[in-house]
């Protein structure tokens, strides 16, 4: 037994390196990326529409070229070889690098526009913004902003990782359509159509059609209500189209689908994710302390976005005389729609509950409706000692943008793809709610199959442990899961199935599994 | 408190382990020499891969046995003393037993072929063989050429391991027609059809004569029972496996290929069990092997052996046998039996998907059409089904009309199952 003293460090050097179409896509992609960072330090350039197509096809370009070059001789199936041994997917020197620079992108965006050359008081854009003025006049006829550079570069983001993703998966129907739809949703719903939109009704507030609130926290803001009315049917539509979306559509489609039909299928955070973040999705951790931080944050977010809308509506409700509803009875609506909601589920679902779940979901009520109460009896601005507004921009500054851009895009080597998703997002928080509580939706394991190898924890971007689940016979009911199908598609030995079925045994926790002796398993089923 | 220890922390003693706390609070002491925490050795190829760290085949947390009250040691046991109801470590050093569960796995086999104990020859089993291979084959620089031996489950899987490195390899296969002594000719046919398309220098009815040493010891070349000489750097034994029992040579207990075990999984001292791959049947159960070395074999014996140790006496009786495995890209499920060559009476149906990955194959019996078991490649289907289809002898003819009920490939997939059946009416009407 003389092996086992061996102390061997795993020393291997596989083959990591870039091939050279990889490398050639690298370079075209990193040139049209130059451009871009030539245009900040005010570089101007003589055509600007002629530059701007050349970077913008060069990043899209190279990326597509990079893409085609790692799994063109390669077969259809799993692509994960060397995943752990490649600097930027393991959290190595490229890794970390790449996010300081997608943060620092992203603070100077949502903080300093300044230096990406808004022009501020009438003056006209410079430097990187002023780069993309062309393509903004030719939508809509005015000026671009930072919002526009970056939902420009968002789409392209989206289009070309999402046709590698397409070239990987090319053997997973369920990937590709997944990702086509992705792919549409941010190509049309987030950029043209809005874009267009607001080129046709000068004045109407950008409104990504797919955005539901919470995540589209603003929806309620004065300002965006007030410049959709003032926009006619058109703004009431929109309006409308946003609670119904809420209240509505999404109630139905999270019942039938689960979460997966938005996190997954629609929603642009989820489409970048996928896309662009697929590189990083096993970087996510599986621990169970993560999974009960997860828990917390979440709903923590979650409550602070009801708090924060609920105030600031209440702010300019006023009387009831402007838009039809008092702030009274806005505020008193709330509180028994919470009440309500809570109540129900307490009725009917008490025993899916862990304790601290139903200790979280009482103490959550309790905090709102005492602010609630206090804003009620006060009669004031003031939702406990804070101004309604400052919740509302600490809101905004806090999750809006820390939370969901700086840590959850610029952390993705470091942290996976999904950390706004999965910590972050109050939307996620929502349907996962009801994913978990009422929804058909569920990953089947197949009886006895599993072997615990671990791909499938591994690869779920939301750091659910799927293992756990598949080597108990478990099926996988998790509020977090945003059904990518991944670990179904990574699983060697075809144990996970994502799919929609009856409420009954969707959660059924296994003893001993299948292919056990018939009376063994009867025993212990008593 | 009654103290049981299980040597060996595979799928088969921690299965046994949890089992037994949850029915008792018994204490538990699981004792391995090869890592200090459980880790899937089905995955070990992925680690190699780069698809996961090692970590990551460690199914639970470490908090996992502390929190479960389940004792580790790392350590090798050298003796036992089943007299003293003790075992002995390589120290010296002592440690008692109420019950003792032996779960030591396996060692790859060795045919004793000259030169087989050379430096890089080796098998693919252990943590160390990984480590080892790492050294031998860390890419296509230091090992140029591999050999493997043995076309089994886990030589296609070293094929595919080392092909991710971009080593060119060598695979002596003794029949014709990958894992033939397994699988139906058009099986086997496209599965070794698929491994050249991987660029694998696949060798059909070829197998190892002689490894022959450089002047350090180390595998210079093989010579092939036809006689051809192939240069390498690695030679991969994977010609089977075979129970680790070296240690029990002494002891008293009783072991033929593995340790003689009743239907109990006791070994002829009461207090002494074995399950796993180490275990073998005094009485095989149907139509099963009487040492089955696959994981969830190992799995069931440890839930069975937790019944019989809690007082709960349960004979093992395992339902239908099912397996699965992945070959390069082609994803393998079986439930029932399917034999190489259809038993007496039997015969075989088999779809062949054309695109050089799908298949099915089923075994029925010819005058009943009782379906008695379906080889699937690259289409997943669901175990409860088939199990369900087998406690109710149904007909081929049910089974394969009925295939959709079955599926379990991920939505939109396309379904191969209207082109199977009219394939099947077909035969029937001809
Ligand atoms: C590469 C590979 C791939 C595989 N893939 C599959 C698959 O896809 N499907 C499938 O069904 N099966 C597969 N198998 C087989 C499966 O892994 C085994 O059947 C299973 O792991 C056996 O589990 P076990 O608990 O019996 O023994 P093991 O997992 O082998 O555990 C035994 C442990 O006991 C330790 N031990 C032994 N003797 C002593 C001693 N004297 N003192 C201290 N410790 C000792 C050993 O070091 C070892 O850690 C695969 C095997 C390998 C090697
Ligand atoms: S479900 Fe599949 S991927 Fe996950 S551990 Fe089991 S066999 Fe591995
Ligand atoms: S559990 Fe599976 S489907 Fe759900 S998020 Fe994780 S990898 Fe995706």
């Amino acid at each position: 037994m003389s092996t086992y003293q061996r102390n061997m460090a795993l020393t291997g050097e596989p083959p990591k390196a870039l091939n050279t179409g990889q490398k050639v896509g690298s370079a075209i992609g990193l040139f049209g990326l130059g451009i871009l960072g030539l245009s900040i330090f005010n570089i101007t350039f003589p055509n600007k529409a002629l530059w701007l197509t050349i970077s913008l096809s060069m990043i899209a370009g190279g990326i597509i070229w990079f893409a085609r070059s790692q799994y063109k001789n390669t077969q259809p199936g799993i692509k994960n070889n060397g995943v752990w041994f490649k600097s930027i997917s393991s959290r190595g020197l490229l890794g970390w690098l790449s996010a300081v620079g997608l943060c620092g992108f992203y603070i100077v965006l949502y903080f300093y526009p300044q230096y990406l050359g808004q022009g501020s008081d009438g003056a006209a854009n410079t430097g990187l913004i002023g780069l993309f003025d062309p393509l903004s006049y030719l939508l809509k006829g005015q000026p671009a902003s930072q919002w526009f550079v970056y939902g420009v570069l968002y789409t392209i983001a989206i289009i070309s990782f999402g046709i590698k993703f397409l070239m990987k998966y090319r053997h997973n129907r369920y990937e590709r359509l997944r990702t086509y739809s992705v792919m549409f949703f941010q190509t049309a719903f987030a950029f043209l159509i809005p874009e267009i939109m607001a080129g046709l009704n000068g004045d109407l507030p950008y409104y990504d059609l797919k955005n539901v609130w919470p995540l589209n926290y603003y929806l309620f803001d004065q300002w965006n209500v007030n410049g959709l009315l003032a926009n006619g049917s058109v703004g009431l539509t929109l309006l409308l189209w946003g609670i119904v979306s809420i209240f509505v559509i999404t109630p139905i489609l999270t019942y039938k689908y689960g979460k997966r039909w938005y996190c997954s299928w629609v929603c642009g955070c989820g489409g970048l994710a996928e896309t662009a973040g697929d590189a990083f999705r096993q970087l996510s951790d599986k621990s169970r302390k993560a999974w009960k931080v997860e828990r917390w944050l979440v709903h923590t977010v979650l409550v602070f976005a009801v708090i924060s809308t609920t105030g600031v509506i209440h702010s300019y409700l006023g009387d009831g005389s402007k838009y039809w509803l008092s702030a009274t009875t806005f505020l008193i609506g709330v509180a028994v729609f919470l009440t309500l909601l809570l109540a129900f589920i307490w009725i009917f679902k008490r025993e899916e509950l862990k304790k601290d779940a139903k200790f979280g979901a009482v103490g959550f009520l309790v905090i709102i409706l005492s602010f609630i109460a206090m804003h009620f009896f006060s009669q004031t601005d003031a939702l406990f000692f804070f101004k309604s507004h400052e919740v509302r921009s600490t809101y905004g500054f806090l999750i809006g943008s820390i939370f969901s851009g700086v840590v959850g895009t610029g952390f993705y080597p470091i942290m996976g793809s999904r950390v706004w998703c999965r910590f972050g997002c109050p939307m996620a928080a929502i349907l996962g709610l009801q994913q978990r509580l009422f929804s058909k939706f569920r990953i089947t394991t197949n009886g006895g199959q599993c072997i615990s190898c671990g791909n499938c924890s591994t690869y779920c971007e939301m750091g659910i442990d799927v293992r756990a689940y598949a080597q108990k016979g478990e099926n996988i009911v998790r509020a977090s899961c945003v059904g990518c199908g991944v670990c179904s598609a990574v699983c060697p030995r075809g144990v996970l199935k994502l799919e929609n079925g009856p409420l009954e045994g969707r959660i059924n926790p296994q003893d001993v599994l299948l292919g056990q002796d018939v009376d063994l398993m009867d025993l212990l089923k008593k | 408190m009654e103290h049981i220890i299980i040597i060996g922390n595979g799928i088969a003693g921690v299965t046994a382990a949890r089992h037994i706390r949850k029915n008792s609070n018994k204490r538990i002491t699981i004792i391995s020499a090869e890592t200090d925490y459980f880790f899937s050795r089905t995955a070990l190829m992925y680690v190699y891969m780069g698809h996961m760290k090692f970590e990551h085949t460690q199914p639970y947390e470490n908090w996992f046995w502390k929190e479960n009250r389940i004792e580790l040691m790392n350590a090798y046991v050298n003796k036992i003393l089943p007299d003293e109801n003790k075992i002995e470590f390589e120290d010296g050093s002592h440690l008692t037993y109420d019950k003792l569960i032996l779960a030591t796995g396996s060692i790859p086999n060795k045919f004793g072929w000259p030169g087989q104990d050379l430096k890089g020859v080796q098998g693919l089993v252990s943590k160390q063989d990984l480590l080892q291979l790492e050294q031998t084959a860390p890419n296509n620089k230091v090992c140029k050429r591999a050999v493997i031996i043995g076309g089994g489950l886990i030589g296609v899987e070293l094929a595919e391991m080392l092909h991710t490195r971009e080593i060119p390899v060598t695979f002596l296969v003794r029949e014709k027609g990958f894992w033939r002594g397994v699988l139906p000719m058009p099986n086997a046919t496209m599965i070794s059809n698929h491994i050249k398309e991987h660029h694998i220098d696949l060798r059909e009815e070829e197998e190892l004569k002689e490894v022959l040493s450089d002047d350090n010891g180390h595998v210079r070349a093989v010579i092939t029972k036809k006689g051809e000489e192939i240069p390498c750097n690695l030679v991969g034994l994977c010609a089977g496996v075979r129970p680790q029992i070296e240690f029990l040579k002494e002891s008293g207990i009783e072991y033929n290929r593995g340790i003689m075990v009743n239907r109990n999984l006791q070994t002829n001292f009461s207090n002494i069990y074995a399950i796993g791959d180490c275990a073998e049947q005094r009485e095989p159960v149907g139509e099963r092997k009487a040492v089955e070395a696959v994981w969830y074999t190992g799995r069931m014996m440890g839930e069975v052996v937790a019944q019989n140790i809690c007082g709960n006496p349960v004979k093992w009786n395992p339902g239908h046998w099912f397996n699965s495995a992945k070959f390069f890209e082609i994803e393998y499920q079986t439930y029932g039996w399917v034999w190489n060559n259809p038993k007496e009476g039997n015969d075989h149906f088999t779809w062949n998907g054309n695109d050089g990955r799908s298949m099915i194959t089923i075994e029925y019996e010819i005058a009943s059409r009782k379906f008695i078991g379906i080889n699937t490649f690259n289409i997943r289907m669901r175990h409860e089904v088939f199990d369900k289809w087998l406690n109710e002898e149904q007909t081929i003819d049910h089974v394969v009309y009925n295939l959709r009920d079955a599926c379990f490939n991920p939505e939109f997939f396309k379904e191969p199952y209207h082109d199977i059946k009219s394939q099947f009416s077909n035969l029937l009407t001809n």
